[in-house]
């Protein structure tokens, strides 16, 4: 699937596209520990999390992700939005918890990726 | 003329929201400069994972990088705390972090193990009361 279509699927807020919002994703992670994103993930290419501040934002930065998709209803601040499109990050916010979310993606063929615990 | 870049950073103690500025800075210059992508983001995750340190445990401190056609060398440094004990804080899963930085989403002991995995070479002096010095070399040729 692409950036774009994640959004129907969490029936989700765009809140802006980046500059990869037409580019084919194929894994997802979930968390809300950065910490365990920077040591655990591999090569997903979108970030789920219901951690809330610009250090998301940055980590999604580091590892190379195209979108953050904002968990359980989390609206993020005009300083998060523009840093993640200064980035040319995706950022998207689903009324869906954690486990709802990454189930639906999931479904629809995101998939985990190899090599990853998160 | 040096084919040797140098950037200094100061990283600041009370300002969370800040910290990453440095490590994206020198994501961007390596992109730049063609660096492969695999050694530009471990690059930028090693110096990433350092640069929370120092704004976490450090209360702040200064980033110089170097950047040679061979290698990124990277030293970061505080005049914070220091580490007690440095196998102990090696260990994956070993935090002092307080509860107020995990709700951040950092302290889950995985940042020193991490930065270790990045780097090719890395090495920390500290002395308690006096602060930390972590040197990380990849190697990008």
């Amino acid at each position: 699937m692409t950036v774009r279509e994640i959004q129907p699927i969490l029936d989700a807020t765009v809140y802006c596209e980046g500059t990869s919002f037409d580019a084919a994703v194929k894994t997802a992670c979930g968390s809300d520990m950065m910490s365990d994103v920077l040591a655990y993930v591999k090569d997903q290419s979108v970030l789920l999390t219901g951690l809330l501040n610009s250090q998301a934002v940055r980590t999604a930065e580091m590892m190379d992700m195209l979108c953050i998709v904002f968990v359980r209803g989390k609206c993020p601040d005009e300083s998060i939005v523009q840093l993640a499109q200064e980035r040319g990050i995706a950022v998207m916010s689903t009324r869906y918890p954690m486990f709802a979310a990454c189930g639906r993606l999931y479904e629809n063929g995101l998939k985990g990726g190899e090599n990853t615990d998160v | 003329m040096s084919d040797t870049i140098r950037l200094e950073y100061e990283v600041p103690g009370d300002d969370f929201t800040r910290a990453g500025e440095a490590s994206s800075d020198v994501k961007r210059l390596l992109k730049k400069l063609g660096v492969a992508p695999g050694a530009v983001r471990r690059v930028a995750i090693a110096l990433y994972e350092g640069e929370i340190n120092l704004a976490i445990h450090g209360g702040g401190g200064q980033i110089v990088v170097e950047v040679s056609p061979e290698e990124v060398s990277m030293v970061l440094s505080d005049q914070g705390p220091g580490i007690p004990n440095i196998e102990l804080a090696m260990q994956e899963g070993w935090s002092t972090a307080p509860d107020s930085v995990r709700n951040l989403g950092f302290g889950a002991g995985m940042g020193l193990p991490n930065m270790k995995r990045n780097a090719d070479e890395m090495t920390i002096e500290s002395e308690v009361g006096v602060g930390t010095t972590v040197r990380m070399t990849v190697r990008v040729a």
